[in-house]
Formats: C-alpha cells, structure tokens, sequence
C-alpha cells in the first residue's frame, strides 16, 4: 500500500495535481508530448512484469532463496568471510554513506573521504607501501591493474609470471587485463605448495616485467620465501607482486621489509559476509609509482578557514579528465566496501586483528590434525604453515568425498582427484568436531 | 509555501584545526606479536592502528556520516549519474540469509541463488531488447570494457582482425575511451552537429573498414535523443562494425524505446544508476551486459541457463573468459531485481515519464541559458560568465548537490543537471529558486562559497602538489 495510485512507481513523489500544474507551466497536454522517439523504434509491448508490493517480494525471494540447500560451508579457495560486527551494518547503512555519489564535491563529502582516508591509512600500515588508493572491484581485477601499473612502469618488458596454483578465474581475468598490454602470462612451478625458487630463478630474464605471488595462496599455505622471491625479481629489473589479504596482513611481516613493490588482494574478508564473490579490490603499492596509481586516492589538504580538510586527489590520472590515455578505466569502485572494511578493521582493533588471524592459523590446525588422525585421509597434504586453509588427501576420490559430505550438510571443493580443500574460520568453527565425525564417517 | 530557496547547514564538529580528529589521533596502540604460532620471520614485529571502544566509534562514524551528503539529504544533480532515490526494502531483500553464499557452492546447491541471477538476467534482456545479458561486470566501465572484448572476439571469429578503431562521440563519458584503450582499440573522436547530436557527416568520415564499433548513449549527454539512431545504426552496421549502448541514461527510456529497437548489438545497463541500488559514496554498483543472439557465444563464463530440472551454471562457446573473479556484485544485482519486480511495467513507464517531466520542468524554471534542446531526462545549462565550478560550489549553500560542471564540454561553463524521477514539484522549485538566487549573486560571494557545508571551499591544487595520502604522511612518528 502507498498514497500513489498503483499505475505509479511507489518512488515518483508527484501528486495528479503536481503533474497538471507541471504541465501547465510547460504547455503541455500530456508527459508523452516531451518524448520524439520515432515510431518504429517505440516499444509498443510491455514486459509483463507485473507490479508487486513489498511484502510480496520479500515473501517471493525468500521463498526462492529457500531452495538452496543449507549446508555448512567449509569453502574458501580465496573468498572468506567472518563474522561482521553488528556496528558494521548499522553505521555503513546510515543513508548518508549509503546513498551518496563519488566525492567530486568535497566541501559535502568530508566524512565519506574521511573514511576512506582512514582505509588507505589502515592498508598502508599493514602492508608498509606509501600509497593505498581507496578501492578497486575484487582481487582479480586488482591483479590485472597491478600488472598494467608495472607495464607503465617499464614498457619494454613483456611477461607476467604466475603461479601455477593460481585460480583459473583469476588468470581469465588477468589474461583480459593484458589482453592489450602485449604482455605473456607464464606460470612458474611450486612445490609442496610453496614457490620452488629453483626453478622459478630459471625462468628469470629481464624481460619479465612483474611476477605475482600469493599468501597465503591457492593452498592457504604461507609462502615462505617472499624476501628471496623478490631478490630474484629485482636482480632482473622486475617488480614482485603479492596477493593478500588485510587479516593476514595484521600479522605477517609487513610486504614493504620483504621487498614486495605492489599489494593486492580482497579487502572484504573484513567488512563482507560472503556475498557469491562480491568483494573488494585492495591496491597499494611503493610511493615513487604514485602518478601511474589507477584508482581514486584521497588526500589531506587545508579548507579557506585553513582547517584540515580530505579531497579525492591526482584525478587527472582518471577517465573522467584524462580518457584514452587514463590509468585505468575505472569509475565506479567499491568504496561502500571499503568503508565496511575500515569500520571492521576499527572494531577489532590491533588486539581483535591479532586474535581473529591467530585464529585463523589455531583453528586450521586443530581440524587438520583431528582429520589427519582419520585411517586414508593425509591432512595437512605439505608440511607448511596455514592460513584458514588446507589441502587434504584422501585415498577415496574427492569427488566421492564431496558427495557424501554433501549429504550430510557439508560443502567443501575439490581441487584434484583426491585433493579437498578445507576452509575454517569463526564462521564455521562450532561445527568443527561434528565435521571430523562426518568426515571420518564419509571415509572409512 | 513560499518557493524561497531554504537555507542549509551542514552538521560539523569544528576545532581549531580539524573538524572530527581522525582515528589514528585518538587511540594508536602499538602491539606486539610475541604470542602469535609463526617462526619469527613470518610474523611483523608488531601491529600499530588505532584501539578505540564500540561507543567511540559509533560517534566518530556517525558524525562523519553527518558530514555527507547522500540522496536521503537532499536533491542530486549530478547529471548522467542518475541519483534516484534507493528503496529502503531492498536493502532487506540483500540482507535475506539466502544472500549469504560462498561462490564455490555446486549449482545443484544454490538453485536459489541461480533463479535470482535467472530472472535478472532475463528481465534486464527484456528491458533492453536483447536476446542474453550476463551480470558479472562489477560497474559500468567493467561493462564497457566487456563489451569492448566482445567487439573484438567477435570480428576475430570472423578472421577479421583489421578492426583497430572505435569511434566515439566528442560528448562521450570518459569511461568510453579508456575502456575501448584498454581493450587495446584506437579511439576516434567525432564532433557534434549544430543540434547536439551525432554528426552524420563525421561519422560517414571516420567509418571505415578499421571501424569496430560506434559507442553511443542515447539520450546523450546533452540529454538529447538521437534521432537518427536508425540511419547512425545502419551506417555502422554497413561498414562492418557493431552498435554499443552506453546505459548510463537508459532512464529517460524505460519502457518506451529499447536499445535493440534501436539498432544496438550490445549493451551495458548500470543498476547503480536506472535500477536504484545506492551508489555508496563510489561504489557498488553493476554493469551487466546485453547482447543480440550473434554476439551471445562471447558473454562472460560462466552464464546461468535454465534447464529441465533447474537453473545451472553455462560457459559460452566461445567466452571471452571472466571480467571479474567471480560472479559480479551479487549484493547489487538482488537489490536491482527487488527494485525491477516492484515497479513492474507501469512503474518503469513512469520512472522515465517522472525522470523527463521533472528535467524539462526545472529547466524551465531556472533562467541559465540551456542552449540545446529538446531534452529528456537531463540539460546542460551554460551558466555564461559565472564559472560553473564556482556555481556549484555556491549551490552546496542552498543544500543542493549541484550538477556535473565543466562537461560535457561542448557547452561553455556546462552545469549537467538530471533531477530525476525522485523529486516532487516543490522541491523543483526551490531547486529552481537556488540556481535564480546564485544567478545574480555577485563573484565575491560565489568565489567564497561554500559557506554551510562542514569544510569550507577545498585547496584541491594543494592536495595534488603534496600528496598525504595516509595518516602516516602526515604524522611522521606513525
């Protein structure tokens, strides 16, 4: 039920006498008299959708949304979640932030640029990089701007190298990046789920222009030789790239003392609950590459009454001013994500940031060890240090293994013939005792 | 009432030198790692960030969020944004525990989830004339560059690879070119005619057989329909290239003109923008894309299909592979469906009839010279000898978020201002009466302005010329 007629969208305010005096004043006899769209491209149907009340579509979709099965997910593979402060939501969904544009009118935007000041801040303090810029769309899509920034970087060189884990969707989105970019992308091998740097210094030549690592990568596993990794990349003149995440990076060593020139990776596993991949592309990198940053940036600067004042800065790098020859074609980011992120990160603070990523190294290994215990299941599969994740081997296929955790209300991926990958976080962790019994039933 | 334009201010906490401190000024607290379970050569030293309590922050946000100003404020001008109002329901729908899904679940899991992508799917396909529509791009540019990736697939599938330029308008939005660049495409600019829209000539100079498409919004940024559309479509198509639909203003059209009707091949429809999701001060948004059954093979993998028994998860014959880790801004894309089903035909028809009557109306009111005509749902305004930069800024005084300023740049000192569907009669006149009231206000008051927002006027050149882009930067014990 509205005030409006049903005819009407419950979101246009006009009253019939509105619409008649509106017309009036312009002359008119009809709305239709101000639409010239010739007649044979009028659309003449309709799309027989048919109106519905609030009430019916919260009823409509729940009743949809019923039909997914309610399995307890024990999936990760680069997409996690935990548990979202209650102050997340209700301050990220003040209407203020929530139905606000792009600052490009700074003077009524200080506290969204605030905020988003303080998420580049929060990003450069975990990764010790001097640039953070304010958001990109998803991990993926921040992998493939970082490859284009090392290609303006130096243009002459022609490879990216990846690791051979890496997820096939976030080379598919890579390989679209560089479509343009006259760049190869190479995998590089690793073994036991870490890099092998011999082979990887093997396939080194000046002519590679970034190489990309993960950690914790593909196999939750932490790579170890990030410092090594690096060396090797700029003994050829080539930037090393890593791909993490902000909860991981609250306790491992800081990317900037390891050599590491540009961080990416989903900011979201602070601020999002799952959302079928919806995420946040970080983006920080060293401070001499500044004005080839894609992306928005907020500043620090002085207002006429010489406070201090934020502004979305060095936009002449952007689409909107600079077009063909921008940095990046991106406009609209994700900085509602991000400022769930800060929110997040504030909320737990440098204590709760340590404690929920200890427990993202706790938690793996108890389950790893109760399930390695289990007769035909080998659990960690490599003798590495995990992160919310890890790789177990089971002597029946995984396919069979996924199916019948699945009937008992358990999803896990498989990641080879007899290779799962089991993820556990906050989120899951009540369940972990009664998901070893039926891990154990679905095995013997 | 009277139709005097209100007065407005801002709410602010003021210091001597900062409005609210930052959170990095109230609480830093340094903490070591001595107890975390990693070899010390893993693990950093220690974590220094700001520790501040529940009720500390929820007043540090809550006065920034005070100190923005969102649709729920007050009007947005901001034209080719389309700054609607967002329901506040959807917000409840992408809130239902069936939204919260890992994308890795097998889609005999999540028939659910699928039969919502199903139906966006094919309702954005229905609103657009196009015969598949996938919903991975995350924003509108995503779109484009999309689109531009299957411009380029499908001339190659035709062993057709001499196609190297895109043409665009000179009133594109800036997103066209550094999406066509991106895609490896040289750009071609053409100018306008006399009226504002494409200019037939240029565009029968630069078609050639290196063209592989026009990008084209319509109505464009001027607000103007093409109403040569057909023979614009025909020309290009002659020539061997294909028709792309730039849905930053399908607004003005819902319901009345489809894309496909047009002539387009393929599209990019911006939910953030036509189908209300909130913009969220930049982002989320989504740009799905739309194409015509020739181009379909190329989408994005994976699609969802419908099969005998349920919805499932398809890859494209020959997909152009992914645009976006996963499956796109899943949050967003429940919201633009929410917003589709309670419209309905009749409320789509009137979202544009709203949208075009609200922007011929307030044009007609404000005494700025609109030197192109007859528009739809936006104008541009010429604010003559007044900088439209100093315009806007005196605008922010009266509560209004002003227009888009200094472009398109085909008018002098452009104020690109689309009211939308969202505002009623009243609030167009004192809309109306603000931009009179700044009219005739002398320089010196425009050039301080503003003066009822929580900062005054920004140093924005400062802001470039030395770079603090972290609280690091600015406190260099940190």
């Amino acid at each position: 039920m509205t005030n409006f007629p049903s005819t009407q969208s419950p979101y246009t305010p006009h009253t019939p006498a509105d619409v008649e005096a509106m017309l009036l004043d312009l002359g008119l006899e009809s709305i239709e008299d101000l639409f010239d769209i010739p007649p044979s491209i009028q659309f003449p149907d309709s799309f027989k959708i048919p109106p519905r009340s609030e009430h019916e579509i919260k009823t409509e979709l729940k009743e949809i949304f019923d039909k997914n099965l309610p399995l307890v997910e024990f999936l990760g593979h680069g997409y996690y979640s935990h548990y979202i402060p209650s102050l997340v939501d209700h301050i990220s969904d003040r209407s203020e932030f929530l139905t606000s544009y792009t600052q490009y009118q700074p003077e009524i935007s200080q506290g969204f640029l605030q905020v988003l000041f303080e998420y580049q801040s929060l990003i450069v303090e975990l990764t010790g990089l001097e640039i953070a810029n304010s958001s990109m769309y998803d991990f993926a899509t921040s992998i493939g701007e970082a490859a284009l920034l090392s290609g303006r970087i130096s243009p002459t060189r022609t490879k990216i190298l990846v690791p051979d884990i890496l997820r096939s969707e976030r080379l598919s989105v890579l390989k679209n990046y560089t479509s343009n970019s006259g760049f190869k992308i190479e995998s590089y091998p690793t073994r036991d789920s870490n890099t092998d740097i011999e082979k990887l210094e093997n396939l080194f030549s000046d002519d590679v222009s970034m190489i990309y690592i993960e950690s914790p990568n593909s196999h939750g596993a932490l790579e170890e030789s990030i410092k090594e990794i690096s060396d090797i990349a700029h003994a050829s003149g080539s930037l090393c790239c890593l791909g993490t995440d902000p909860l991981a990076l609250s306790i491992l060593e800081k990317p900037s003392s390891l050599g590491v020139d540009i961080v990416v990776g989903d900011a979201s596993v602070l601020g999002l609950p799952n959302a079928y991949g919806m995420g946040v592309g970080l983006f920080a990198c060293r401070s001499e590459y500044l004005r080839k940053v894609p992306g928005r940036l907020v500043g620090i600067t002085k207002d006429a009454t010489n406070r201090r004042a934020y502004t979305l800065t060095l936009q002449t790098r952007e689409q909107h001013i600079r077009r063909e020859r921008a940095t990046s074609n991106i406009c609209t980011n994700q900085a509602w994500v991000a400022l769930r992120t800060a929110i997040h990160a504030a909320y737990l603070g440098p204590h709760g940031l340590i404690d929920l990523a200890k427990q993202c190294i706790e938690l793996p290994l108890e389950l790893s060890s109760k399930l390695n215990t289990i007769e035909g299941v080998h659990a960690p599969l490599h003798p590495r240090h995990y992160f919310r994740e890890f790789v177990v081997r089971t002597d029946k296929t995984a396919t069979e293994v996924v199916q019948a955790l699945e009937a008992k209300g358990y999803a896990v991926s498989s990641i080879g013939d007899h290779e799962l990958l089991i993820c556990i976080t906050d989120t899951n962790a009540s369940h972990l005792d009664a998901f070893v019994d039926a891990f154990k039933e679905v095995n013997s | 009432m009277s139709n005097s334009p209100p007065r407005y201010d801002q709410a602010k906490w003021t210091s001597q030198s900062v409005y609210e401190p930052l959170l990095s000024e109230k609480n830093m607290t340094e903490v070591s790692l001595d107890d975390v379970p990693l070899p010390s050569n893993l693990k950093r030293n220690s974590l220094t960030l700001p520790s501040l309590s529940e009720p500390e922050l929820a007043r540090h946000y809550t006065r920034l969020s005070q100190m923005t100003y969102g649709v729920d404020s007050g009007p947005y001008l901001l034209g080719s944004c389309t700054m609607k109002y967002n329901p506040k329901f959807t917000e409840d729908v992408a809130v239902l525990p069936g939204c919260s899904i890992h994308p890795d679940r097998a889609p005999h899991t999540i028939q659910g989830t699928l039969e919502i992508l199903y139906a966006l799917q094919e309702h954005l396909a229905t609103i657009g004339g196009m015969d598949a529509v996938t919903l991975q791009p995350p924003a509108g540019a995503a779109g484009e560059f999309t689109g531009i990736l299957i411009i380029k697939a499908f001339h190659e599938s035709n062993d057709d690879f001499s196609r190297n330029e895109i043409i665009i308008p000179e009133s594109a939005h800036g997103t066209n070119p550094a999406s066509a660049a991106l895609g490896g495409y040289k750009t071609i600019e053409i100018p306008s005619n006399e009226q504002g829209t494409v200019n037939i000539d240029a565009l029968q100079a630069a078609l050639s057989e290196n063209t592989a498409a026009l990008m084209l919004t319509n109505p464009n940024t001027l607000g103007l329909f093409e109403l040569e559309i057909e023979l614009i479509a025909s020309m290009v198509h002659e020539a061997g290239g294909l028709l792309y639909y730039d849905g930053a203003n399908l607004n003005a059209l819902l319901g009345r003109s489809r894309p496909r009707d047009m002539g387009f091949d393929i599209m990019h429809y911006n939910v953030h923008k036509t189908f209300a999701t909130p913009h969220g001060g930049g982002g989320p948004g989504a740009g799905p894309v739309g194409v015509v059954s020739k181009l379909e093979s190329f989408l994005p993998a994976p699609i969802v299909i419908k099969t005998k028994s349920g919805f499932d998860l398809s890859t494209p014959e020959n997909t152009i592979g992914k645009v976006h880790g996963f499956y796109g801004n899943w949050l967003c894309l429940v919201k633009a469906l929410a917003y589709i089903l309670r419209l309905g035909d009749s409320g789509l028809l009137d979202a544009s009839a709203k949208a075009v009557l609200n922007a011929n109306y307030l044009g007609s009111k404000i005494q700025y010279e609109i030197p192109f005509r007859p528009f739809y749902h936006e104008f541009v305004a010429s604010s003559g000898d007044q900088d439209a930069a100093e315009v806007a800024k005196r605008l922010l005084d009266y509560g209004v978020h002003p227009p888009t300023t200094k472009w398109p740049l085909i008018v002098p000192q452009a104020l690109l201002v689309e009211p939308t569907e969202s505002e009623n009669k009243s609030t167009l006149d004192q809309i109306a009466a603000s931009f009179n009231a700044v009219l005739i206000e002398d320089q010196s008051t425009l050039k301080s302005a503003p003066n009822s927002t929580a900062s005054a006027r920004i140093d924005q050149t400062a802001a470039a010329r030395f770079p603090i882009l972290s609280w690091h930067a600015l406190d260099p014990s940190l």
